[in-house]
């Protein structure tokens, strides 16, 4: 291994040298590669590589028995499972927010899962694909509930905590201006250190995504004693996305979410999906796979939703499994839109 | 003893008032740190992932290979206790042993270097960036010196330019920058790349390190080994690179222990070494908030290896 490592080494201190020394001219080379989809490249790899945050609760982190747990690894998981009848093919990799979008156009990743929100910039010019958006979170703020503030406007002349070179900062310039709020921000670079001031008195209210500070309001010592405000901020749609130009890939991925969505809709659990089989409803036949070819046209096994449905559930048991349990996070614009939510699938026919 | 005390803590007035007020601080500090370690901190956090803070996600059924490495370790250790001779070549040949097993291939399951992590990742980062880097450190030291202008110009420029860069920009350059470039076939591995990353560095400055040392012999020495009739490369390895080298031991193995802890800069791109590692581990929604118990954790676990890094320096200086 030493001999390998150490002549790949060299060979890569040179080649890093000399590309150092000369900057990266060569881009040509790079676009002769592509003329198959991903998707027959993933097939033929026999796994799937998945960019996901990794520090992110609810989302994806590593849990104590060493898995990637969150709903961003669970909707990897479902890709998986479709493509190969079998969850565990996929390797994670945990990307930062500066790493992501190149990892992305280079094809480290296949897919990137990461709590990204979907913009016109990141879709257009950062040359992204979004597949549909499977978590609708939006900016809160946090207070505690002695203060007895109701809505932004309470928060006149007080200390926000905020985190230091986000959107979420922006934003909250823009809100509090907008209604011409006086506001001190406090401005911190780490999450945990926000918290910790906020916790020790020293803004009146913190701010970041409405699932984020439900999240750390219940690792407070007094729960209670904090409430979340019913304003929201700004839009923060999470969605998947995969690299623009290659649109056999990015529709698999798309369906393959519709699907989490669509299941849940006709009522297709993990549990009950075996007495489904032999139903008479001929759009569930289709969507299972039991009658029509929808999966074969796309380049996936017949039975693809079938096979999610099968491995991680729908989208209901997904968000429950990750974000309504251990968080305590209500559905909210997560709801089906029969429920009065914003989850729509078109039809699958 | 009392006139000890008194001699040295309160012999004046400013000094007495300097040592209470020393004294209620360390007070102070311990007595909080303790109180919080007893009655606030919940460790069942480090309990339930001590290994993943060590292993990362290595694969489970596989767990006897770890443990079988830890036992090679500490025999090798004691086996370099007591031998003379040959330790180099033992902990070489050691080496190749461990990274067969960690890693797998002939015989064995492969383990993904990607799928290592905590502080089996840290060790191995650190570890073969150090041996790599210096071969490179010294090579390039020796060319700064060299007659030869072109091998002398290449590794100025070389040295200057990595010097002049932050260890983070590298870093990056070679996570982000080389998918870019290179074409899927012939992509290293992120962590072969953060190694090479981390070697590049280090080896600038090690360069500089030893360049210290080679200038610190007199002239006189290369002279008087050349009238001998010594050929260059015998007049270096005999004569001057024993000396040099042994001059700025101290200064090479503050390198290294910089070197190791740098590692943890792997974590801004998204390597789970330790620091990366106990990140994901207080996402976990059960373990939200108890970053004082994980960073006094690994806070101590780089201690104790940089620790017995400078008392392994100072060990090896005495039986030189």
């Amino acid at each position: 291994m030493l001999n390998q490592l150490n002549g790949k080494t060299l060979l890569l201190a040179m080649i890093l040298v000399v590309t150092t020394l000369s900057g990266c001219g060569s881009n040509e080379s790079n676009n002769t590669i592509n003329n198959s989809s991903r998707l027959d490249t993933v097939k033929s790899r026999g796994t799937l590589v998945c960019g996901v945050y990794g520090n992110l609760p609810g989302f994806s982190f590593v849990d104590e028995s060493g898995e990637y747990s969150g709903i961003d690894a669970d909707l990897c998981r479902g890709i998986a499972a479709a493509l190969f009848d079998d969850p565990d093919k996929i390797q994670f990799r945990n990307l930062s927010a500066q790493e992501r979008f190149a990892a992305v156009k280079s094809g480290e990743v296949d897919l990137l899962s990461r709590n990204t929100t979907w913009t016109i910039s990141r879709d257009t010019s950062v040359g992204l694909e979004f597949a549909p958006t499977i978590f609708y979170d939006g900016q809160g703020m946090m207070v505690k509930k002695a203060s007895g503030a109701k809505e932004l406007a309470d928060l006149n002349n007080k200390s926000i905590c905020v985190q230091s070179g986000t959107t979420t900062e922006l934003n909250l310039a823009d809100q509090m201006n907008k209604r011409g709020i006086n506001y001190t921000p406090v401005v911190f670079e780490n999450p945990d250190a926000l918290y910790a001031a906020y916790e020790q008195g020293r803004c009146e209210g913190a701010t970041s995504d409405r699932s984020a500070l439900i999240a750390r309001r219940a690792s407070l010592p007094q729960p209670d004693d904090h409430v979340v405000l019913d304003v929201v901020m700004s839009k923060e749609p999470l969605a998947p996305a995969v690299a623009n130009g290659d649109s056999t890939w990015s529709d698999t991925i798309k369906w393959i979410t519709y699907a989490l969505i669509q299941a849940e809709e006709f009522g297709i659990t993990q549990e009950n999906l075996s007495s489904f089989e032999n139903s008479n409803d001929p759009s569930i036949k289709r969507f299972l796979g039991l009658e029509g070819n929808l999966g074969e046209d796309m380049g996936l096994p017949k039975d693809f939703a079938a096979r999610v449905i099968k491995h991680v559930g729908n989208y209901g048991e997904i968000y429950q499994r990750n974000i309504g349990e251990p968080l305590g996070l209500e559905r909210g614009p997560n709801k089906l839109w029969t429920n009065g939510g914003l989850l729509y699938s078109p039809p699958f026919r | 003893m009392m006139k000890k005390i008194q001699q040295n803590l309160f012999n004046t007035w400013y000094n007495s008032l300097l040592t209470l007020i020393s004294l209620w601080l360390i007070y102070w500090i311990s007595f909080s740190l303790i109180s919080w370690g007893f009655t606030q901190a919940e460790w069942g956090v480090l309990q339930a992932n001590l290994r993943l803070f060590f292993l990362g996600r290595y694969p489970v059924d596989l767990l006897w290979r770890p443990w079988t490495i830890l036992g090679i370790i500490m025999g090798l250790g004691t086996l370099s206790w007591r031998l003379r001779k040959g330790k180099i070549l033992i902990w070489f040949l050691g080496f190749l042993v461990i990274s067969w097993l960690l890693t797998g291939g002939l015989f064995l399951e492969t383990v993904k270097l990607d799928d290592l992590g905590g502080l089996v990742l840290t060790l191995l980062t650190a570890l073969v960036s150090i041996v790599l880097s210096f071969p490179f450190g010294v090579l390039l030291a020796l060319g700064r010196q060299s007659n030869l202008p072109v091998i002398r110009w290449l590794s100025i420029g070389y040295i200057e330019l990595i010097r002049g860069l932050p260890l983070i920009g590298i870093l990056f350059m070679a996570q982000v920058m080389v998918p870019l470039v290179l074409p899927p076939d012939i992509r290293p591995d992120r962590v072969v790349r953060a190694i090479c990353g981390l070697t590049m560095f280090s080896a600038a400055y090690l360069a500089e390190n030893v360049r210290g040392g080679l200038q610190s012999i007199p002239k006189g020495q290369t002279e008087a080994a050349k009238a001998l009739g010594l050929s260059t490369p015998l007049v270096l390895a005999l004569i001057i690179l024993p000396q040099a080298l042994k001059a700025v031991i101290p200064t090479i193995v503050g390198q290294f222990i910089s070197l190791f802890k740098d590692t943890s800069l792997l974590a801004i791109v998204g390597l789970v070494e330790l620091l990366g590692i106990s990140q994901s581990i207080l996402a976990n929604p059960k373990f939200l908030g108890r970053y004082g118990e994980v960073y006094l954790f690994i806070a101590l676990i780089y201690w104790i290896f940089c620790y017995s890094m400078s008392l392994g320096s100072k060990k090896f200086e005495q039986q030189l």
